[in-house]
């Protein structure tokens, strides 16, 4: 049972809103208390999600969520777009795989950096992610 | 009519001005104000007829808005607050409107009908003066930017021919464009072997950041010179492995002292204690 204590949507539309969110999340990160290593990979996380929806999708919205399962409380993160869509999602989770020419480690590497990862996309309508680390663990 | 009642119409303002609780004596002194509005004043008096009152695009009114520009402009600079600014006309749409209603005490309908023209044609005017003001503020935010960029990537010569390089906060496109070429061209001058390139003061290191540090090491490489990335943090470290970016081509090491030993034993340079105290 993942309840939600608080939310907070911040657009994304220029490169500059990158930092803004970047630090919006580092404050609540610390707020909740979470380890300086959880910070950092769920921070990466989450940049490298807001640079593919800024690359591919021209900006989106996300949603910072302070969540709970008891004793231990967590970040969820819910960056949506209306952009192209992914065609191939099994693909693009591959190491390695970029249509553009980046490193291709964006999509798996932040998976590895969180514990529950989820992606819905339609191709045409838009992308949506779904991140969530828990301060301990 | 209102040229006859400019003294009147200046008074009216001055003290409103100077009723008004914020005005702020630290940045501007009572003369100076009163100079600005008498000049003000006598701008929009001469220009002010029955025709061109509705029209402040003509030609008429530009010197008008450029004084107005000017002093919010100025104002801006000086650190007013839009409060502040946006009170220095609404307090003389007081004023004239004060002695409008003097004037035409006995007419209701043409006292309206002049107050509302006198109204429109002042907020037009306060539009004016908040473009202006916001002008202002983006013209310090742009210098500001500038600054940043330009003090933000220093290439400092550590050694004979050791460059140490430190970035501080987010390494964008841009920002790696500038520090590449910085870092090349500084190169080039001191005909140095060894860069550093200290990562210590970036908040988060994803997969683009490494993208763009690849780059840079390999353009260093290019020229002949080698590039140690320093200041990898032990939260950095795990975050970059846990993503899956490979660094291992690259030199790492977790601090610029590390890095700056490690470039002298390159070069085969030797640091030691002395053991007679030399006089300096």
């Amino acid at each position: 049972m993942i309840l939600s204590l608080s939310k907070d949507a911040i657009e994304i539309i220029k490169e500059q809103d990158v930092v803004l969110f970047r630090n919006r999340l580092k404050e609540t990160a610390i707020r909740i208390k979470m380890s300086l290593v959880n910070q950092t990979r769920l921070i990466t996380a989450a940049s490298e999600l807001v640079r593919n929806m800024l690359r591919y999708a021209n900006g989106g919205m996300c949603l910072i969520e302070i969540v709970t399962r008891g004793r231990d409380n967590g970040i969820r993160l819910t960056f949506t777009d209306k952009g192209p869509g992914i065609p191939d999602i099994a693909l693009a989770m591959r190491d390695g795989y970029s249509t553009g020419k980046s490193l291709g480690m964006g999509l798996p590497g932040s998976k590895r950096l969180v514990n529950e990862f989820e992606i819905k996309s339609q191709a045409g309508e838009g992308t949506m992610v779904i991140i969530l680390k828990w301060s301990h663990g | 009519m209102l040229q006859k009642k400019k003294k009147s119409i200046l008074e009216n303002w001055m003290k409103n001005q100077l009723v008004y609780e914020g005005l702020r004596e630290d940045l501007i002194s009572n003369d100076e104000l009163r100079i600005q509005s008498e000049k003000l004043i006598d701008a929009l008096v001469a220009n002010l007829s029955a025709d061109g009152i509705n029209d402040l695009d003509s030609e008429k009114w530009s010197p008008v808005i450029e004084i107005l520009g000017g002093i919010s402009i100025t104002r801006a600079r000086q650190g007013f607050s839009p409060r502040e600014t946006g009170n220095f006309i609404f307090t003389l749409k007081e004023a004239l409107l004060l002695v409008l209603q003097e004037e035409i005490k006995d007419d209701p309908k043409t006292l309206y009908e002049e107050s509302l023209k006198i109204s429109r044609l002042m907020d037009n005017l306060s539009i004016v003066t908040f473009e202006t003001f916001i002008k202002g503020r983006e013209e310090v935010i742009l210098r500001q930017t500038d600054e940043i960029a330009e003090i933000s990537t220093p290439v400092i010569r550590v050694w004979e021919g050791i460059l140490a390089l430190p970035i501080i906060g987010t390494l964008d496109s841009a920002r790696t464009q500038i520090v590449m070429e910085n870092l090349l061209q500084e190169i080039v001058n001191t005909r140095s072997s060894i860069a550093i390139l200290d990562i210590s003061g970036v908040p988060a290191v994803d997969s683009l950041v490494a993208q763009h540090l690849i780059k840079t090491v390999s353009a260093t490489r290019l020229m002949g010179a080698d590039c140690i990335i320093s200041g990898i943090r032990p939260e950095i470290a795990q975050t970059i492995v846990h993503l899956g970016i490979d660094l291992s081509s690259i030199t790492t090491k977790a601090s610029l002292a590390s890095a700056l030993a490690y470039a002298f034993k390159s070069m085969k340079l030797e640091v030691r204690r002395a053991n007679t105290v030399q006089k300096l």
